[in-house]
């Protein structure tokens, strides 16, 4: 994953309540693997049905044309489960949507893709819009180092991220590489689980490949754990 | 006192990690030719394996063409998806059910279908709407694509337990009304963002004389408002569904299942951090005038007029959402013509729902005009509506009887909406454009589209329904 560390870039201000995963990226990008999701970014909104840009849509006014920063109204990402979404906000060249909160799946899929989801209160959030509208062109700085961002008229506003959000954005880690050090413990428990809910572990013939199983290995009787996990970011 | 979602919570914890995230285990993971393409190309690429092949379950759904005959290349612009999943799934050694498949169907419905989903377990699959299955009492929610390729890897999420919430539904509801009117009765009144970062017990007698696919309605359109899960405490009609269910466990493993289903339930006390309660005996048939799932009025009650509401956002939202509707304010939607008809998708198209479109169709023809659909959930669906003899009720009366798949909820397999028509539909979105380019969509029950597709407008089904 791309690390994140600071942007500064224009912020376009798209204030709607409730921006779907459909209008960032709606099913017309999903057909085909080759599509540009970029030049699909909010497709319905910024293309006529000819192909004509609407010069009226903020990403496709001069100034905001390489927005690095989306301002957002509340429940942003709401709807469908599609991380494509946040694929197409970051090839357009987006790394920070700030809002005063997002939909669940969407704030997921954002981390895990080095996309960063600012949440505001809605009184910070009031302040930074008034400024960001009273710009033509709003520059703004978001520095997750400092957790701090700064506002187009220079005021420093902070705003929180969850500790191990920041700390994989920091330093561009991948979430599975977190999982798969706690591998062994997911071996304990599925061990454990295949006697206690023995329905679960379904035993059918499996078409193609042989994998097997991990879980029908032998379990040695004393499995060596990672000593530091706590903290659930690699040393 | 723990709630249901603890006790299902607690049985799947693998480790708990000091920053507050926990581990989970993942009993079942579904995968569709949507959103997994990517996920097998990030295990290639690190040269990593599917580590419990038998817990995971492939379909072909979301690009997959419904018309009669069909193959897996009858749509051409899906041909490409649905050959990846198909070698994906030889690679990595997955159970497929392909476009041939009498299994095959829309992945929230051939999950209960199935009995891969099961009370108590935790499921996860590439899709929103995940939560169908917390009808049968199993913990299941929507995740993005990179979420598919970790379930796929280690059987096993990081997660942050949600904040809880219970919705209980009282009372009997009126004839015509159905659980897809109580869903969306909940959702025009609390709105579309009540339920983020919540995960949703849905209770009261209303929920508990529901049948187990009605159940599957209420808990798909969870997400609608904003909730990744949505779940209903596992009891006899949930536990009767799953016997004999091609993967449900049996013998000696059924009655360890039945022993272990029995005790859950959130305990008397139990605390949510939300709770709500809705009457549901004077709820009147639910559909959406906007494009929002909580752009809700009865088909009796009057469009919300902007310049009567006070908050300058909300009077914009709704200025926007009539004018893409292309609906004045004041007026009811009732005897507004439609052009399409849809029935189908993983809210509505269980046999249940088209037994319930069936009753208003019966001896009635589809209006001129109208593009009038069914495409069932399931093949499975697909056939027992067909033993039952729906198919010919709905072909005799005029409309296009499908074969399994999203359809025209999604529009991935280029089943859509002509740009500036309107739809009536048992989907559960009505956003801008998400029925195809400028297509106007309207929610409502199985019986509420059978009653439009055959008068040519929105009609209160209660009329059809007195005969």
């Amino acid at each position: 994953m791309q690390p994140f560390t600071s942007v500064s870039g224009i912020a376009a201000p798209l204030l709607l309540p409730n921006i779907t995963t459909d209008a960032m990226s709606p099913t017309i990008a999903g057909r085909s693997t080759s599509a540009d999701l970029g030049a699909l970014l909010f497709a319905n909104w910024r293309y006529r049905p000819d192909g004509s840009e609407i010069r009226e849509f903020i990403l496709n006014k001069p100034k905001f044309r390489e927005s690095k920063i989306l301002l957002a109204g509340p429940n942003f990402g709401c709807g469908s489960s599609r991380e494509r979404a946040v694929w197409a906000l970051l090839r357009f060249g987006i790394r920070v949507v700030i809002a005063p909160n997002f939909a669940d799946i969407f704030y997921d899929n954002a981390f895990q893709n080095g996309l960063l989801p600012v949440t505001l209160p809605l009184e910070k959030y009031s302040v930074l819009a008034d400024a960001v509208s009273q710009v033509r062109a709003p520059m703004m700085t978001v520095d997750l180092e400092r957790n701090v961002l700064q506002s187009p008229d220079g005021r420093e506003i902070a705003f929180e991220v969850p500790a191990e959000r920041r700390t994989a954005l920091l330093e561009g880690l991948d979430e599975i590489a977190v999982i798969l050090r706690l591998q062994s413990y997911i071996d304990v428990f599925q061990t454990a689980d295949r006697r206690d809910r023995s329905w679960i572990y379904l035993e059918r013939a499996m078409p193609g490949k042989s994998h097997p199983e991990q879980g029908l290995h032998p379990v040695p009787d004393k499995i060596e754990l990672p000593d530091k996990v706590e903290n659930g970011t690699p040393e | 006192m723990p709630t249901l979602i603890d006790k299902i919570w607690k049985r799947h914890v693998i480790r708990e990690l000091s920053d507050g995230r926990t581990l989970l285990h993942i009993d079942r993971h579904l995968i569709h030719d949507g959103s997994s393409r990517q996920a097998f190309d990030g295990l290639r690429a690190t040269f990593r394996t599917v580590r419990n092949p038998t817990l995971n379950f492939a379909v072909v759904d979301h690009i997959v063409s419904t018309l009669p005959g069909r193959t897996g290349e009858s749509y051409p612009p899906g041909q490409e998806r649905i050959r990846a999943l198909r070698v994906n799934c030889i690679e990595f050694g997955l159970e497929l059910y392909d476009v041939d498949s009498p299994r095959q169907g829309i992945v929230h419905v051939i999950a209960p279908e199935l009995g891969i989903a099961l009370p108590g377990c935790t499921l996860v699959c590439g899709d929103s709407h995940t939560a169908t299955n917390g009808g049968l009492g199993a913990l299941a929610w929507g995740i993005g694509t990179t979420e598919v390729m970790h379930v796929m890897a280690a059987q096993a999420l990081l997660m942050r337990k949600p904040k809880q919430m219970r919705v209980t539904f009282r009372g009997t509801p009126q004839e015509g009304i159905y659980a897809k009117d109580l869903i969306l009765y909940f959702i025009g009144k609390h709105g579309v963002a009540v339920g983020t970062g919540f995960a949703v017990e849905y209770a009261g007698d209303a929920i508990r004389t529901m049948t187990p696919e009605e159940r599957m309605t209420v808990c798909n359109m969870s997400i609608e408002f904003g909730a990744r899960m949505g779940i209903v405490a596992p009891d006899d009609a949930a536990i009767q569904y799953v016997a004999g269910r091609p993967f449900a466990p049996t013998g000696s493993k059924w009655d360890a299942a039945l022993a272990d289903w029995r005790g859950l339930q959130s305990d008397p006390g139990a605390k949510f951090d939300r709770d709500f309660e809705i009457d549901c005996s004077h709820v009147r048939p639910q559909i959406t005038w906007g494009t929002s799932p909580q752009d809700l009025v009865a088909v009796d009650e009057p469009l919300p007029d902007p310049f009567a509401v006070a908050d300058p956002e909300r009077r914009a939202a709704i200025k926007r959402a009539l004018t893409y509707m292309a609906l004045t304010p004041g007026h009811t939607l009732e005897d507004i013509p439609i052009d399409y008809a849809f029935i189908g998708s993983c809210t509505n198209s269980r046999l249940s729902d088209l037994e319930a479109a069936a009753r208003v169709v019966q001896g009635r023809k589809v209006h001129e005009g109208v593009k009038a659909l069914v495409v069932p959930g399931s093949m499975q669906v697909k056939a027992a509506a067909e033993a039952a003899g729906l198919d010919k009720i709905f072909i005799e009366a005029g409309f296009e009887w499908r074969n399994a798949g999203c359809s025209m909820c999604v529009t991935s397999n280029g089943d859509m909406v002509d740009p500036r028509k309107r739809s009536i539909s048992t989907t559960n979105r009505n956003f801008e454009h998400r029925q195809g380019p400028q297509a106007r969509t309207h929610l409502a029950s199985p019986a509420m589209v059978a009653a439009a597709a055959v008068s040519g407008c929105i009609v209160d089904v209660r009329k059809l329904l007195k005969r």
